[in-house]
């Protein structure tokens, strides 16, 4: 297969040494920095990452078995690029865009070195719509044609950023291929402009925008851990950093699945096969709860999974941020799942391991954290350059050596992002999940959104939120207590709080990933949330009262209340009738308690 | 194609030899290299600039010397060949036998290396593989196609759990059946006990060997793995069976990764492991796996002991970020004489979700699972609260806790190693187990299990 943009093959080097992805080349004074070069007889694909002298070092983001001294090495003449156009959703990307159901095609199982495809198929024909006539001047991000892509969504061919001019011609309406053209502009200055539907931008180049908004929509999950208690906002930034098996990738997984964007790209950076598989034969038959279309239809996915190429596994996180701007642009909220950006961090250091950089902290580069900075400031609720509101949202698994949060890629992120989400292992180990810790974890966007959630479903949102987690904090506390001499010594005020967190940790924030349960719908969160506070202020009136806690605990409507996720969302009666129990069951205590009293009993 | 022959080297450095002006070379090719008396070693080459050729001997360099020494670069990679009689054979770490059998003839040669499988091929690992054991069918399930490792220590019986996993596994409705055993760095006697359980239990017409033995040239452990899963996947993808493929120590392959990291004069990483361990140990661990329109499938059972027990250590840590789960074992429920002494709060199987419950197993499998984990986590509380205050000042339902520790440890997890319990009967273990604690605590499992599985048996 021919790639048709890259006609043009300007100048030839010369192989000269050769370590692992890292090749160096002779001859390159005419090839530019971060130019993407072809090597060798198979054309592995390349970036020049260093020039020295005559001198350039390039990272190969394919296997190098096999390169010789003396092959020679093509520039084409452009940077890393990717393309957009309709036909990128659903679609299943290497870490440098290529598609793995056209590399299936023409490799059959395994993925062998120097095989180029285009990102998207030419072929396909799609349902145009002009959106400009001719005579109109349009500007960078105007829309000039519509495409109906998914169901859902209306895919927008816009004026590339930092174009302008007066349309001359522009597409019929009707079918036409990917490979056509949608308008020809003129400029200021009397030149053609050319605009296909298919477009390139750099991978490295953050697309441009108009201004900044404030993050003050929540991104809502449908786990109750994060939208109760950390929620994150549409345009902002969390990381979720886990030793293995704490489960960052269910949680990344239930985020992509649930999560509420228009456009999820879940870019598997340097983890496992088989997750990408799982998400491929999962999406299209989930559906999404908002629309109860097939999840697919929303999705795109990168993976460089672990034995692909390192280099590549680089690019990878770039190539999916760029896709997420350019839906962004469209005025759509895109949800990035980066899984896992440690895996990036490595490559980062893998790669300057073989540069022989002098290495900073635990052998990373010492530019990691400004790349770190870059990749996180990508994210953001924009107006975009036609005026329309759109986001891109960035969760970042991070995977700690050893589970210890004070390694370089934590610390640096934690600088970056605006949510975390620590996963505990202890919880974890009990296979309480989502092993979110309520201690650890924090979200700076709680008060920016709280407005939002009480407006939109419940004016004690807000309450509820505070209240629970000033219980869990004040448990925490009592459970070293407990620890230390067991809780039967305790006072009842403090067991009941005790109680309660239990109630919190195993009937709000435990939720099972499959079933029912898997989205909790905000209506639900809260309903939860409310019959366990309410349970704990009326039961603490009977504390004070010195009523025994043994007797409040004891009762069916009470251990009822940790099987309340079992009910369905809308069951509005259901809630009701545990709550109408629960309050039945506290009177009875009361009143059973005060009549011993008063008939001298005991 | 006649290759030139280049006669002298420069360097000898450890089991690097380097060569000048070597024209039209490959990286990673492999190298024939004969010493002054004739006698043939491998090698590869490591880095290639303009001048100098780096190449790493398979074998070592005793006994080179610098002026005589022959090489001859043959211009292709490292390669197993690979057929059907390889099955019943044991093989040395570079492929060549060791059983005295004579030389393989016929058959396909292949890059040991392999090459990255694309994730749209595989198909996601569902099939339940029976393994007779409770404690891993019931809370850390292994499924067919999943690298699922063993962490141990040295001292703990790992080789015994894998020896009983590789004989009472079993999957619904295949017959293909193969193991492929890659001993790295292992001790004699540990390969022999290996061989004669293996082959004793029913084993020795299906099980492919490849032996590099603690005192073999430490070099050729780095193709020992690489090696056997070539040929587990040639006999799952190209034959169709099942296989299962023992690695046995992973340990002893890191170590030998690291030699030679720091004999190349690599920067090195985490205590010392070159930077490029984590993506080295998942060009192994991922060759597992289905895929779609293939019969067979690769399941891989690595073994490593951690150094001094310790989890977080860079082998340990990196392997439990690539494969699906692991296996822990605890030296504590060792010392209690309970074998399999699974450490089940650590041990994990990431792909259990999806082949269990309804159609797979059992449909209450799934919550009972979990049922476990919660109240097993909650008797290490009791246990160390009981150290403190004793165990006659618990509370009546902390007492339930810790009678219920004991009964699972002595009831569910202990069983004898030729013991295989059916599914079943594993699963009625654990509700049985669990109905001696209070229902209040029964958090995990739906309200309408605990009527079926807990009150209707009291009736």
């Amino acid at each position: 297969m021919e790639i048709k943009n890259n006609k043009e093959i300007f100048h030839e080097g010369t192989v000269e040494f050769v370590s692992g992805p890292v090749i160096k080349a002779s001859g390159m004074r005419e090839f530019g920095m971060r130019e993407v070069v072809k090597v060798g007889s198979q054309q592995l694909m390349g970036e020049i990452i260093k020039m020295n002298g005559d001198e350039a070092t390039i990272q190969v983001y394919e296997n190098t078995d096999g390169l010789c001294v003396g092959e020679c090495v093509k520039g084409i003449g452009e940077p890393l690029s990717i393309e957009l156009g309709p036909g990128l959703i659903g679609s299943f990307f290497d870490g440098i865009g290529r598609p793995l159901d056209a590399l299936l095609k023409e490799e059959g199982m395994y993925i062998s070195p120097g095989t180029a495809v285009n990102m998207i198929d030419r072929d396909r024909e799609w349902d145009v719509v002009p959106a400009v006539k001719v005579g109109e001047l349009v500007s960078g991000g105007m829309v000039l044609a519509t495409i109906q892509e998914t169901p859902l969504l209306v895919h927008k061919i816009m004026t590339p950023p930092n174009v302008e001019g007066e349309v001359i011609w522009v597409i019929e309406q009707g079918k036409h291929k990917a490979s056509a053209d949608i308008a020809k502009l003129r400029d200021a200055r009397g030149q053609e402009i050319v605009i296909p539907m298919v477009q390139k931008w750099p991978v490295r180049t953050p697309r441009p925008y108009r201004e900044r908004l404030l993050p003050n929509e929540p991104f809502v999950t449908g786990q109750r851990v994060i939208d109760g208690l950390f929620p994150l906002a549409k345009g902002g930034t969390a990381c979720i950093p886990g030793g293995f098996g704490t489960g960052k990738t269910v949680t990344q997984h239930q985020l992509a699945k649930w999560g509420d964007a228009q456009v999820v790209i879940y870019i598997g950076c340097g983890e496992r096969g088989n997750e990408m598989t799982d998400v491929l034969e999962q999406f299209p038959v989930l559906e999404d709860p908002r629309s109860g279309r097939p999840l697919m239809e929303r999705t795109i996915l990168i993976a460089n999974t672990s034995n692909m190429p390192v280099a590549a596994r680089e690019a990878s996180i770039y190539t999916g941020i760029t896709i997420g701007e350019y839906f962004r642009d469209m005025g759509y909220d895109v949800a990035i799942m980066a899984d896992s950006t440690s895996r990036w961090a490595e490559a980062l250091r893998e790669l300057s391991g073989r540069l022989e950089e002098i290495p900073a902290e635990e052998g990373f580069p010492a530019y990691l954290p400004s790349r770190l900075g870059e990749f996180y400031e990508r994210a953001g609720r924009v107006v975009t350059t036609s005026g329309e509101n759109g986001s891109v949202s960035i969760i970042g698994a991070v995977s700690p050596p050893g589970g210890d949060f004070t390694e370089p890629v934590t610390r640096h992120t934690k600088r970056f992002i605006r949510c975390f989400w620590g996963l505990d292992r202890a919880l974890a180990n009990a296979r309480h999940y989502p092993a979110i810790s309520w201690t650890d974890s924090y979200s700076e966007y709680a008060g920016e959104v709280e407005s939002w959630f009480c407006a939109n479903v419940d004016p004690r949102w807000g309450e509820l939120r505070g209240k629970a987690r000033a219980i869990l904090a004040e448990d925490t506390k009592i459970q070293q207590v407990i620890k230390l001499v067991g809780e039967d010594v305790l006072p009842d005020d403090q067991r009941l709080i005790a109680f309660t967190a239990f109630l919190i940790k195993n009937g709000y924030l435990q939720q099972n990933s499959f079933g029912s349960d898997s989205y909790s719908a905000l209506q639900k969160t809260f309903e939860i949330l409310r019959v366990i506070i309410e349970f704990h202020e009326k039961a603490f009136v009977l504390v004070k009262k010195e009523i025994p806690i043994s007797l409040i605990k004891d009762d069916e409507s009470v251990s009822a209340i940790t099987h309340l996720r079992e009910l369905a969302a809308d069951d509005k009666d259901g809630f009701a009738l545990i709550r109408s129990r629960i309050e039945e069951h506290l009177a009875r205590v009361a009143t059973e308690r005060t009549k011993k009293v008063k008939g001298g009993g005991q | 194609m006649a290759q030139p022959e280049y006669i002298g080297v420069k360097d000898i450095d450890g089991p690097f030899i380097l060569l000048e002006n070597v024209r039209g070379v490959g990286y990673g090719e492999l190298v024939d290299i004969r010493d002054g008396k004739g006698e043939r070693r491998h090698g590869q080459v490591k880095a290639l600039s303009e001048k100098a050729t780096l190449v790493q001997v398979f074998t070592g360099t005793e006994n080179l010397v610098p002026e005589s020494t022959k090489v001859k670069f043959l211009g292709k990679p490292l390669e197993v060949s690979l057929s059907k009689s390889m099955i019943g054979r044991t093989f040395n770490g570079l492929g060549e036998p060791r059983d005295g059998c004579g030389e393989l003839y016929g058959g396909k040669r292949v890059n040991i290396n392999g090459l990255p499988l694309n994730p749209m091929a595989r198909q996601y690992p569902k099939d339940f593989i029976h393994t007779g054991i409770s404690a891993i069918d019931t809370l850390m399930t292994l499924i067919r196609g999943q690298k699922l490792p063993i962490f141990s220590g040295n001292g703990l019986p790992h080789n015994q759990l894998a020896v009983q996993i590789a004989t009472q596994s079993k999957v619904v409705g295949s017959d293909e059946f193969a193991v492929v055993f890659a001993g790295i760095g292992v001790k004699h006697d540990d390969a022999a006990y290996f061989m004669h359980e293996l082959s004793s239990k029913g084993h020795s017409n299906n099980i492919v060997t490849f032996l590099n033995l603690a005192d073999d040239p430490v070099i050729e452990r780095i193709a020992t793995p690489r090696m056997a899963l070539s040929t587990a996947e040639y006999l799952a993808y190209e034959l169709g069976m099942h296989v299962l493929v023992i690695l046995t120590d992973m340990t002893s392959y890191c170590e030998a990764l690291r030699e030679l990291g720091v004999a190349a004069g690599e920067v090195p990483s985490r205590k010392g492991y070159p930077a490029y361990l984590y993506s080295d140990l998942a060009s192994i661990y991922e060759r597992a796996g289905v895929v779609r329109g293939r019969s067979g499938s690769v399941t891989q059972i690595p073994i490593l002991t951690m150094p001094n027990d310790d989890i977080t250590h860079p082998i340990p840590d990196l392997t439990g970020f690539i494969t699906e789960g692991q296996i822990v074992l605890s030296r504590e429920l060792d010392a209690k004489s309970i074998y399999p002494p699974i450490d089940i709060l650590t041990s994990l199987s990431r792909l259990m979700k999806d082949g269990i419950g309804k159609g797979f197993t059992r449909e209450d499998h799934p919550s009972v699972s979990s049922q476990l984990f919660a109240s097993y986590s909650h008797v290490q509380e009791v246990r160390s609260l009981a150290g403190v205050v004793g165990e006659d000042e618990l509370s009546k339902t902390d007492k339930s806790f810790l009678s219920f520790g004991g009964a699972f440890e002595e009831k569910f997890l202990r069983q004898g190693r030729d013991e295989n319990r059916e599914i079943d009967n594993s699963l009625d273990m654990s509700w049985n187990i669990l109905s001696t604690l209070p229902e209040s605590e029964l958090t995990r499992v739906s309200l309408a299990d605990i009527e079926k599985y807990i009150r209707k048996k009291d009736q």
